[in-house]
């Protein structure tokens, strides 16, 4: 993906997690976990970018 | 429990018998070969299975009848094959209701429609409902007749104490006291079991949040024999439903309770009414109904350490206690009473080591385990136990709706028997077969001219040939031998090569194959499933 790609994604969840309102936007984000894993199908893959994604949490405080 | 007014037997439906305790006392100290505590399913199908192997036992019932309710439902095809091989199958097969099809639900939409394995070549149904007063029934039928089987009903067993040469018991029953020896116990008293109390062993495990109430009610309710599950429905938000179909009308609906349910209100009657009238308006039945019976449960996976305990065996529920969505509590015990009686049988006619006892435990144990395993998925989806869970469960619900690939997670795993892989008296898996089921498995069915292959076995072990030149060359006295071709459809499901066997056990597990055998590799395969006696 190019960054103008990557902005567009961005731009996207941004827009949806507010559309879909706090209530449904864990939702919402596991359910696109699932299906872009599901897209990708490879599991070790996804298995890696779970971790991937779980780092550095704590940075965000 | 019982809508008011009818006691816990007062079925609307089926007519509990009602036994005496025994009235000629006489011989009621003689001593026993085996001693069965607990006259259910388990115990009962122990007796048979003795009985067929030459055993004689004495089998001893608190209460005065069955077990009230309807209870275990679900017998599944490898109950089905125990229930051929001691002779009482056919009148399960003429009343159960066979099926293979279940649907999961999301919120009033199917996501999920799945069929359990099944084909032209499986003698029964992947599995059947039947109430479990039923089950008893039929067993009690074969029970009755059965000369080698004494049943004493209003009998309790109080005390249990070893002695040099078995175990003694103190039994108390209406009419008086007495003391019984016998040389080998098999406990089948239940979940709360006894013996196992008086043993002083204890169950060990997890028990699980989500609670169930399971109501039975009666109404001609048109709609097949397909187990449903309902997910998050309208009339218990967030909650699951298992509905099941059962002879004579019958339904069964099992309904999650909230965290925040008090569970007497939840068993009220009036709760219970109002529960199922909802369930039945998300469902679209608008008929009459009654209410038949209703009990509660919670999923726990609970084992004894061993299941072996001098010469006491503990077999069924109080041995271990598995969550209900696997459909494993009955069958297993099942599984635990056919395992033991064979073994115990041969050990006590002398064609097996005493060490043979020593394999129930781990291949019985080993098969709790596994259902442990996959019940606890089944579990973490049908009552997710965190908030984790809970967010992905509802995500593959969610995202179900529109791709099937999702609402594959809401499909309960359908267990297979369990493998005795590492079972003492399995011999090590031939890695020459390039498949087929593997030593330990149970033996797969499969057509042969008008029957099945399991109908062609003997009462005792068996062996599964390809080649009548090197079944010439193998003489064992008791051993059934069937040749079949390689090329036929048994020798490409077992991956068979012209000199290959499978040697059976009397309870259908494979207990060695080879894949190029030789006569003397077959009699050390026997010797070694018998824990070192030849026959």
């Amino acid at each position: 993906m190019t960054p103008d790609n990557v902005e567009h994604v961005y731009d996207a969840l941004a827009e949806t997690i507010d559309r879909v309102g706090k209530e449904k936007s864990e939702l919402f984000l596991a359910k696109l976990a699932l299906l872009l894993s599901n897209e990708i199908g490879d599991v070790e893959r996804v298995l890696s970018l779970i971790n991937t994604a779980s780092l550095n949490l704590d940075a965000s405080n | 429990m019982r809508p008011k007014g009818r006691s816990e037997t007062e079925s609307l439906y089926f007519t509990y018998p009602y036994f005496d305790g025994p009235s000629d006392r006489n011989h009621l100290s003689d001593p026993a070969a085996v001693a069965i505590v607990g006259a259910g399913p388990i115990g009962m199908t122990a007796a048979l299975s003795l009985a067929r192997e030459g055993v004689a036992s004495v089998l001893f019932d608190a209460k005065p009848t069955f077990n009230d309710g309807s209870r275990a439902i679900c017998v599944a095809r490898s109950s089905l094959n125990i229930f051929d091989r001691i002779g009482v199958v056919a009148p399960f097969l003429e009343k159960s209701l066979g099926w293979t099809t279940g649907r999961s639900f999301y919120r009033g939409r199917q996501i999920l429609e799945f069929k359990m394995p099944d084909s032209d070549q499986e003698k029964y149904r992947p599995m059947y409902n039947l109430q479990q007063q039923y089950i008893e029934q039929f067993l009690w039928d074969a029970v009755e007749k059965e000369p080698l089987i004494e049943t004493r009903w209003q009998s309790k067993v109080t005390g249990v104490e070893d002695t040099p040469s078995g175990v003694r018991l103190e039994v108390e029953d209406p009419h008086g006291s007495y003391a019984i020896a016998a040389d080998y116990v098999l406990a089948a008293d239940g979940a709360r079991s006894q013996m196992r109390k008086m043993r002083g062993l204890r169950l060990k495990g997890d028990n699980y949040e989500g609670r169930y109430v399971i109501a039975d009610v009666q109404m001609p309710h048109d709609y097949p024999t397909i187990r449903r599950a309902l997910f998050d429905p309208d009339c218990r938000r967030g909650a699951t439903i298992l509905i099941h179909k059962q002879p004579d009308d019958i339904w069964r609906i099992d309904y999650q309770l909230a965290n925040t349910d008090d569970e007497a209100d939840a068993m009220k009657e009036s709760t219970v009414r109002a529960s199922v009238s909802a369930v039945l308006n998300e469902i679209g039945y608008d008929g009459d109904w009654d209410l038949e019976w209703w009990s509660t449960y919670s999923a726990n996976t609970l084992a004894l350490d061993d299941y072996r305990d001098g010469q006491v065996f503990f077999i069924g529920d109080s041995a271990h206690i598995v969550p209900i969505f696997g459909v494993r509590g009955l069958n297993n015990g099942l599984a635990d009473a056919h395992n033991i009686a064979w073994k115990l049988a041969w050990v006590m006619q002398g064609k097996a080591s005493p060490a043979l006892l020593d394999s129930y435990t781990p291949e019985r144990r080993g098969a709790t385990l596994d259902v442990f395993t996959n019940a606890t998925k089944s579990a973490r989806f049908m009552t997710p136990p965190t908030r984790g869970w809970e967010v992905m469960r509802d995500a593959a619900l969610n995202l179900a709706l529109s791709h099937p690939f999702a609402g594959q997670l809401a499909n309960p795993r359908q267990m297979t028997p369990y493998t005795y892989a590492d079972s003492p008296v399995v011999s090590a898996d031939d890695a020459t077969f390039t498949g087929g089921p593997p030593a330990g498995a149970a033996m797969p069915e499969a057509r042969v001219d008008d029957g099945y292959l399991s109908d062609l076995l003997g009462t005792g072990f068996s062996l599964i040939m390809f080649d009548e030149d090197l079944a010439q060359n193998v003489n064992i006295p008791g051993v059934e031998i069937i040749v079949v071709e390689a090329k036929s459809n048994i020798g490409k499901l077992l991956c068979a090569g012209p000199l290959s066997a499978y040697l059976i056990r009397p309870d259908l597990h494979i207990a060695a194959r080879w894949f190029k055998a030789t006569p003397a590799a077959i009699e050390f395969g026997l010797k070694h499933a018998l824990a070192g006696t030849k026959p």
